[in-house]
């Protein structure tokens, strides 16, 4: 099969309030996308919040499932995946990388034992020096270190370090398809770039496809090959990212670029005088 | 009103003085004592009517600062030096002199919107109580007047006042954001802190929550210190930005000065690193890593990651000097960087 | 933990306080060991005797000296206490933590069991079960039983904690690094579930401990065995209040009285600093 990913006319709906008042939330309606194997790419899925883009990636990774539609992971549907087995095999091909790299690692928990913890389940790598070596390998893809890593806990490094980390650490299983869910949503400008620069090179040198979701439309504009935009779980637009950020057609993506603040006092002063 | 030990003062410009204010995290464990050096010498002036934006990376000691200014000090954390004072109604008041009483400038002089704060609202409970527990008893109002006047208030800022009888997890977050807001400026503070208000909120919702805090200063006519990491939230609200790096100002600017033409190496990376529509040039990210606090390097705390760093650097501290045009830079070569 | 335990007694008053009558009635307790006369020390002494250098608390009808005996039956009082939050706590932790992450069919069965204990009426149960052992009711057994219903609302609490830890990022970011449940459960969750289990043991400690006294007053117990109800149950036996021997009763109600104060003030220090109400601190410093 050719894709990586494909989205089916995926549907997703919640119930909730009490048995009584019981209402029904459409997160996520008629979505379809493909994500082809053989072209790596960053796809980025921009929307404000409550759009239903989290419980999109929810049902990628298999932590929730459609209501409707179909998805295939190179051409399997994850619904068949029940076991523990099916399950571990299908992790070791979609990894996720999460909102808040402070809320990532727990705090009581030593960092590296996520990833050794990893390269035990996925690589199969028994021992401590085996699993050290490929905790240490995939580190050295995102510019650090085992030596840094080691016996530290989350207060101990920085946000930018700890999403790096989330980032080896989602490498171990050598996945072709990663799935981060506002991954600088949390960290400040420098950061923001080094982490989104990072995922540039993983496209670009590992020719891993990610699924880049976020609301920050100046860093999808960087770094994203295509774009959809989402409004109450629908898309309503799509195509190349650059394209559609600098000509929005629909008046829903008009008003969100047109929402963002630009980093220029003049410029910004008029967004919100309007 | 205010009480002694405030002295009456003219009425100045600067609604707040900061003085080489230090406050330290002082931990102790296994018997060794650690100091976290959050923030360390801070001099700053806010002006009437200003708002006063500070950026800086997560763990620079920013939340710590207004933290200190709001007088919100707990153990672990300690002032260790300086002084804060404010001027509240031609009078000047010094936080931490011990006789100055706290209480009574909260709600009506001092409002403070901690970062997370939307954690405020009681969840189990509708949001009228929330009004009710702290405005209420900083009002010198009946019942029935000060409904009124919470209502009015609402209204004023666009905000339905059915909001009042809804549960906090039936607001959206931009609504619970909105509703603190509201509820820190209910009494009518001449000054605000408001810590990271838009973090985590989307897009459309900023925008609103910011028009509504531009909004509350334009009635109001209150001073805010605004704390941000997002530079584009800036742009849009603060009339002066001042930088922190590492527990200390770096750099302190009008806005449109700052993003023009910044002096400091690390604001020059920092403007520069911002990405924007239209623009697709490859962006640099600083090498190193943030300082630790506890053990901050010498000299310049930027010299391990500064592109320009001399030996200077590495042995005598930049004071925070100026007007270079304007604004005042902590650096020996400020004004050499260039973006790009 | 042992911070939190040290800042409370440095900040807060009520735990001072509480912690101090607690460990006072413990010190109380512990001498017991050191007593003079065994456990069953009938009519050694001479009976009847007020309170006096001799004898501090002075003695029973039954030849008793009511201080050692006191000291024993705040010991068992106390230990069934323990033992039946311990039991009660193990139960809560388990069912709790198992049903929140879980959730789905196991939790609705799970809770549903839950609620169904809830439902029970705690002192006719325990009485029924007296009825029905009667000689072979033995104070282990009675600890066993009242920990099968004190456990009921902590596992509500612990499960809706577990509820919310199960989202949390971190959780979510261990199964993707293969993590098993168990190992989620007992290193990644257990840490937080910990401090809930502290703080509700007090409040059970308190039911427990009411819950023996009332049903040893009344007899339902093993009266053979020292402990502060079955002190006031021989007291009511002899008449001790109509014959004018208060101290029989005066000292173990004294001593029941001190010990729940102690235990509801750190109960209720602890549950402020729980309590998401000192949220009203928290906005502006001290509002
Ligand atoms: N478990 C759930 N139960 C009920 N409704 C849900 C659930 N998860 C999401 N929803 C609803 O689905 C819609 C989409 O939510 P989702 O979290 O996917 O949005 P989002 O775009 O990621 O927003 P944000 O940026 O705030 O995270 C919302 O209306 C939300 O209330
Ligand atoms: N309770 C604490 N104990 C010790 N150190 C702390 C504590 N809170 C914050 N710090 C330290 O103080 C510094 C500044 O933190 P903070 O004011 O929260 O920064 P910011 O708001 O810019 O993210 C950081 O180095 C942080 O690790
Ligand atoms: S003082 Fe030196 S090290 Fe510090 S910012 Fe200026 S040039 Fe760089
Ligand atoms: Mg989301
Ligand atoms: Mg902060």
């Amino acid at each position: 099969m050719s894709a990586v990913l494909e989205i089916d006319d995926v549907s997703k709906r919640f119930r909730s309030g009490g048995l009584l008042s019981a209402r029904t939330v459409e997160a996520v309606k008629n979505v379809s996308f493909t994500l082809e194997a053989d072209r790596p790419e960053v796809f980025a899925i921009v929307g404000q919040s409550g759009s239903g883009k989290s419980t999109l990636a929810n049902m990628i990774l298999g932590s929730e499932m459609p209501s409707a539609g179909r998805i295939r992971v190179h051409g399997e549907d994850i619904t068949d995946a029940r076991s523990a087995r099916q399950r571990i095999d299908f992790m070791r091909r979609v990894q996720p990388i999460f909102q808040n790299p402070f809320e990532a690692f727990n705090p009581l928990t030593r960092i590296d034992s996520y990833l050794f913890s990893t390269a035990r389940r996925f690589r199969d790598a028994t021992g401590a020096k085996a699993q050290e070596a490929l905790a240490d390998e995939a580190l050295q893809l995102v510019g650090l270190t085992i030596e840094e890593v080691r016996g530290r806990y989350s207060h101990e490094l920085s946000g930018g370090q700890l999403q790096r980390i989330a980032v080896a650490r989602a490498l171990i299983p050598q996945p072709d398809l990663i799935v981060a869910d506002e991954p600088v949503s949390m960290v400040d400008a420098s950061l923001r770039m080094s982490i989104v620069n990072l995922f540039k090179d993983l496209r670009d040198r590992l020719g891993v496809t990610i699924v880049y979701i976020t609301h920050d439309l100046a860093t999808a504009y960087y770094i994203a090959d295509r774009l959809i935009i989402m409004k109450s779980g629908e898309i309503v637009e799509q195509g190349p990212a650059k394209a559609v950020l600098d000509d929005p057609q629909h008046p829903y993506s008009r008003a969100l670029r047109d929402a963002i603040l630009p980093p220029d006092p003049r410029r910004a002063h008029e967004i919100i005088a309007g | 009103m205010i009480e002694s030990p405030e002295r009456p003062v003219a009425a100045s410009e600067d609604v707040l003085r900061v003085d080489d204010l230090r406050a330290y995290f002082i931990v102790g464990s296994y018997g060794v004592s650690r100091e976290v050096r959050a923030v360390d010498g801070a001099t700053l002036r806010v002006r009437r009517g200003e708002v006063y934006g500070l950026a800086g990376e997560s763990g620079s000691g920013k939340t710590t600062l207004v933290k200190t200014l709001a007088g919100a000090v707990r153990p672990p954390l300690q002032v260790v030096g300086g002084s804060v004072r404010y001027e509240f109604g031609g009078r000047e008041v010094d936080i931490y002199d011990p006789a100055t009483d706290l209480s009574r400038l909260r709600w009506r002089h001092l409002s403070y919107i901690m970062q997370g704060s939307m954690s405020v609202l009681n969840p189990v409970r509708k949001v009228r109580h929330s009004f009710y527990d702290f405005a209420f008893p900083h009002m010198d109002l009946g019942r029935a007047a000060f409904w009124r006047a919470v209502e009015d208030h609402l209204r004023k800022l666009q905000l339905d006042p059915a909001i009042l009888d809804s549960y906090p997890h039936q607001l959206s977050g931009g609504m619970r954001q909105r509703t603190t807001i509201a509820l820190a400026t209910v009494c009518h503070p001449e000054f605000i802190i408001a810590d990271e208000p838009t973090t985590a909120l989307d897009v459309i919702v900023q925008r609103d929550v910011l028009k509504m805090i531009k909004e509350v200063q334009r009635q109001q006519g209150s001073s805010i210190v605004f704390v941000t990491h997002d530079m584009s939230v800036h742009a849009t609200i603060a009339d002066r930005i001042g930088i922190v790096y590492a527990g200390r100002l770096v750099e302190e600017a009008p806005a449109e000065q700052l993003f023009e033409d910044p002096k400091h190496p690390y604001t020059v990376h920092l403007i520069g690193s911002l990405p924007r529509i239209g623009d697709d040039r490859p962006r640099e990210s600083l090498t190193g890593r943030p300082p630790n606090l506890a053990d901050p390097p010498p000299g310049c705390r930027f010299h391990p990651r500064c592109p320009l760093a001399i030996d200077k650097c590495k042995r005598e501290t930049p004071p925070l000097e100026g007007p270079h045009g304007g604004s005042r830079v902590a650096c020996w070569r400020a004004g050499e960087a260039r973006i790009g | 933990m042992f911070k939190v335990i040290r800042d409370l007694l440095r900040y807060n008053r009520e735990f001072l306080a509480g912690f101090t009558l607690t460990a006072l009635v413990l010190v109380f307790a512990a001498l017991h060991f050191w007593t003079p006369y065994p456990g069953y020390n009938l009519y050694l002494l001479p009976p009847d005797m007020p309170p006096s250098s001799e004898y501090w608390f002075g003695t029973t009808s039954r030849g008793q000296d009511v201080v050692w005996q006191l000291s024993e039956a705040v010991w068992n009082t106390m230990s069934f206490g323990l033992t039946v939050t311990i039991l009660s706590r193990v139960i809560a932790i388990s069912v709790g933590m198992v049903s929140g992450y879980l959730g789905g069919r196991t939790d609705r069965v799970l809770m549903s069991i839950n609620d169904t204990f809830i439902a029970l009426p705690n002192i006719p149960i325990l009485l029924l079960v007296y009825f029905v052992l009667r000689e072979q009711m033995t104070w282990p057994l009675l600890a066993v039983c009242a920990a099968l219903l004190g456990w009921t609302y902590d596992s509500r609490l612990i499960r809706s904690v577990s509820l919310s830890l199960r989202t949390r990022e971190f959780t979510r970011h261990g199964v993707f690094s293969g993590m098993s449940t168990w190992r989620i459960l007992w290193k990644e969750h257990l840490p937080y579930v910990l401090p809930i289990i502290f703080f509700t043991a007090m409040n059970n400690l308190i039911w427990a401990i009411s819950l023996e006294v009332t049903l040893s007053v009344l007899g339902f117990t093993d009266i053979n065995r020292p402990t502060i109800g079955g002190m006031i149950y021989w007291a009511n036996q002899h008449q001790a209040i109509i014959s004018g021997i208060w101290w029989w009763i005066a000292f173990p109600i004294l001593s029941i009285v001190i010990l729940f104060l102690g235990l509801f003030m750190l109960a209720m220090s602890v549950n402020e600093y729980v309590d998401p109400r000192s949220r009203l601190d928290r906005m502006g410093g001290a509002a």
